[in-house]
């Protein structure tokens, strides 16, 4: 990887010219054209559904435009398949990694562009070589020989890096990089993206954080329904604006304002007490009272998800005592839960939430699927249970009877939220409720967590945000390696107190 | 999202939904064009005994099939159908024969043969569901396992020859297939009656729901509060449960048992289920297309037979082409 040092690479300059796509028939991009200048860092921002990754896409060679193109230093390219515009520099990180599990890091960096030997087998020596040059370059110490199955998620997405610079990429496209990150690991790849950038790199970054668009950008292009609103450096915009941009409106406030927590004296809807899920959390205790919000803040792998998975029934655990809206009880599975009046919203919606090859009413009605069959399921009931939750949750979709793959991410998870709320629970347990929604979603989702509380049930959300944390939540539980850290609440509610705890700096 | 723009989108997938369906005829469409076919080709084809003639033969592996569709559309699979076919027409040849050399009447005998049949079957289908969700082996392994132990455990007790039902069993026994009803023979009403139920059962119960919700993705039913186990070991007793009724169906057919009865039973019955749209990896699928997988299958054995353009002996060809062709015409779906 000579040619880093000896050579200064140059970013590659990109102009959209009116480009058009459509999807049998139906227009998500309307003419797009702006310019990317070469060596900065560039926040793509939209809502779901805006065209930010089709654009990207196309960029990448993934999508073909229907109409109008893109010139890369000038000049107008077509690329062929994402092998093309990886040939001219152009490399596309996509949010769920195409990484190999099973190989190792070195087989995943040249996947597809192995070194030869002059006999043409695998030259293993070159490769390993290579690899340990980009690895040392995007500052991950691990050897090549590593199987990518033993990283964690940061680390695989510096080996997508890694294997974007060892391509010599000179456009790099991110999208929602910092999605499954801890803010320590935020950080990581922040001073990684700087030091692209000082190599010439050009950076598209894809986000719905606007405040790590805001620290890490240097101008902003803001796409909304299909078309290119705006495009200004990051220090002239304020985070508002951004959002505003976004949305074509004035957003109000983002969090609806907190009601006063419930008194001590109320008896808890659920309690916990020494609850161990070998291997990830050990003897936790905690109550949620009716109307209360309970946060659940910490690092990736601090064990969260993990305990409530266990609480559920879905790993195996002990617990010393469980009580639910007052009878001590046991759960064996999550029916069993579902039963006593527990649900819980996972946090990977694709993999535990939703079918997402199955309809939305067949989506909506599975964990109350039993009030439908007397003793034959009536699909018009379910469609009118649909259509209701279609209104009260605000689920935009222009077909009921189209798959749940349809919709886009906040609508799906609008939709997920529908579905663990139909059987009618008393304690939710909602994880990462707002995992890649965009702004207008995810306050639409908080005013729901709300009105749910107000509605005397109990809510805890699990969230890697701390801000929605601290905006939304009457406690905020602080876990560090599978350990209640903290437990914080009122003005102790702070992101200083929440990362302190999470760290382990403060005790 | 602008108002024209939703409108176009319900057209749209309004377009997409007609397609799927006709996509759905498909099964039906090449029925159709065989049967035609089938007519020029030779007259004796589309006469009403020949029609029965086929459906009584499609019977057995069409009772079969709807079962394994269920099977399949949960993600899963069941090698053995046709070593456990022969094993239950074994064992319920042994013990009618011992009823009535204790003295039982004919009746009674033949009765709870044809229970016994449908219990084993079922019996059979709880041992691989619970071998399969509480032993965490997979659906291939364990009927694999299953396929030899059921069949090699028939030749043991036949010696490795027939186990053949006593006579005036065998003729107490023989209405069950050889009889009719308002012109129609009891296999074919049987067989309506399996794939009727079926159809109900998959697309009309909580039940059915949770079979394809845990073919689709069975971790997302997992956490949606299904059953997932208790589900996968109840489509498995219903698969064996379909056996059971095949076998109570062939027994009386040729009153005897050998080691290769149901021989690649299995394979013709996965056949017609996927012959019928259902994807093998399982989520979704139908009844309808399984019955016309299973009848096209063997409506192209009978033309060969009736013709002479093709000769018998390629039959499984032509059958493995339809097979390779319809998975074809269905690959741009998945």
């Amino acid at each position: 990887m000579q040619w880093i040092t000896l050579r200064p690479i140059m970013g590659l300059a990109v102009r959209f010219d009116g480009v058009v796509k459509e999807f049998d028939g139906v227009r998500v991009l309307h003419g797009v054209s702006f310019e990317l200048a070469p060596g900065r860092v560039v926040g793509l921002l939209g809502e779901n559904g805006a065209g930010k990754s089709t654009l990207m896409k196309i960029l990448a060679g993934y999508e073909a435009p229907t109409d109008g193109g893109v010139a890369v230093d000038g000049q107008a390219r077509r690329f062929d398949g994402s092998r093309d515009a990886e040939a001219a520099g152009i490399v596309l990180i996509h949010q769920e990694f195409n990484l190999a599990e099973d190989l190792t890091i070195a087989q995943n960096i040249w996947l597809g562009h192995e070194k030869k030997t002059p006999l043409g087998l695998l030259d293993d020596a070159a490769m390993r070589a290579g690899a340990a040059e980009v690895l040392a370059q995007v500052g991950l110490q691990r050897s090549p020989d590593t199987p990518v199955r033993e990283l964690i998620v940061a680390e695989k997405q510096m080996v997508e890096i890694a294997k974007a610079l060892a391509r010599r990429a000179r456009l790099l496209i991110m999208d929602e990089p910092t999605a499954t990150l801890t803010p320590g690991e935020t950080e990581a790849l922040f001073a990684l993206m700087a030091r692209l950038k000082a190599e010439g790199v050009t950076i598209v970054y894809i986000s719905h954080k606007l405040d790590e668009v805001e620290r890490s950008t240097d101008e902003v292009v803001v796409m909304r329904d299909g078309r290119f609103v705006a495009r200004e450096p990051t220090a002239s915009l304020t985070r508002r604006q951004m959002a505003n941009l976004m949305v074509g409106r004035e957003l109000a406030d983002l969090y609806p304002p907190k009601d006063a927590p419930p008194a001590a004296d109320v008896p808890p809807l659920l309690a916990v007490e020494g609850l161990d899920v070998p291997g990830w959390a050990e003897d936790i205790g905690f109550e949620v009272r009716p109307g209360e919000i309970l946060g659940f803040a910490g690092l990736v792998g601090a064990g969260r998800t993990e305990l409530f998975e266990g609480l559920l029934g879905l790993r195996p655990h002990r617990v010393r005592r469980l009580a639910l809206q007052g009878r001590t009880t046991r759960l064996r599975s999550p029916r069993d839960a579902a039963d006593q009046g527990l649900t819980y919203l996972s946090e990977d919606r694709k993999g535990k939430g939703l079918h997402v090859d199955f309809g939305l009413r067949q989506n909506l009605t599975l964990m109350a699927l039993q009030r439908y069959a007397r003793p034959w399921l009536k699909p018009q009931d379910e469609r009118s249970a649909l259509h209701d939750a279609v209104r009260r949750f605000g689920i935009r979709t222009g077909n009921t009877e189209t798959r749940a793959s349809s919709l886009s991410g906040g609508n799906q998870q609008k939709l997920a939220l529908a579905k663990v709320l139909h059987p009618g629970p008393k304690v939710l347990v909602l994880d990462e409720p707002t995992r890649g929604v965009d702004v207008g979603a995810k306050r639409d989702i908080y005013f729901l967590i709300q009105q749910l509380a107000r509605e005397g049930r109990g809510l805890i959300v699990v969230s890697s945000e701390l801000v929605e944390l601290i905006g939304l939540c009457h406690r905020v539980i602080v876990m560090r390696a599978g350990r209640i850290q903290a437990v914080l609440s009122g003005d102790q509610l702070s992101e200083e107190e929440l990362i302190a705890h999470a760290t382990g700096t403060r005790h | 999202m602008r108002p024209e723009r939703a409108t176009e989108t319900g057209a749209r997938a309004t377009g997409r939904a007609l397609w799927g369906r006709l996509h759905g005829l498909g099964p039906i469409a090449g029925l159709v064009l065989l049967c035609l076919a089938g007519t020029l080709l030779n007259p004796d084809f589309a006469t009403l005994d020949n029609a029965m003639n086929v459906l009584t033969r499609t019977a057995f592996i069409g009772i079969i099939a709807v079962g394994m569709c269920f099977v399949i559309i949960s993600g899963g699979i069941d090698l053995s159908v046709g070593s456990m076919a022969a094993l239950i027409a074994g064992a319920v040849i042994l013990l009618m024969n011992a009823l009535g050399a204790a003295g039982w009447s004919s009746t009674p005998v033949v009765a709870l043969g044809m229970v016994f049949a449908v219990l084993l079957g079922a019996l059979f289908g709880i041992a691989h569901g619970l071998l399969i969700t509480r032993g965490r082996i997979e659906p291939f392994i364990v009927t694999l396992g299953t396929l030899g132990i059921f069949r090699a455990y028939l030749t043991y007790f036949s010696n490795g020859g027939a186990i053949t039902l006593e006579n005036a069993l065998a003729d107490a026994y023989g209405p069950v297939f050889y009889g009719h009803l308002l012109g129609v023979p009891v296999p074919v009403w049987v067989f309506a009656a399996v794939a009727l139920a079926g159809a109900l059962i998959l697309n009309r119960t909580a039940y059915g729901r949770y079979v394809q919700a845990i073919g689709s993705n069975e971790q997302v039913a997992r956490y949606a509060a299904v059953d997932v186990d208790r589900i996968k070991v109840l489509t498995y007793m219903l698969l064996g449960i379909c056996v059971g009724i095949a076998t109570l169906l062939y027994v009386p057919r040729l009153g005897s048992a050998s080691p290769t009865t149901g021989l690649l039973w299995e394979l013709e019955a996965i056949a017609a289920v996927i012959v019928g749209g259902t994807a093998l990896k399982g989520g979704a699928g139908s009844i309808t297309g399984t019955v016309v997988g299973a009848v096209l299958l063997s409506v192209i054995s009978n033309i060969l037979n009736l013709t002479s353009i093709i000769s018998v002996y390629l039959n499984a060809a032509v059958q493995g082409f339809v097979i390779i062709v319809v998975a074809f015409m269905q690959r741009r779906r998945r």
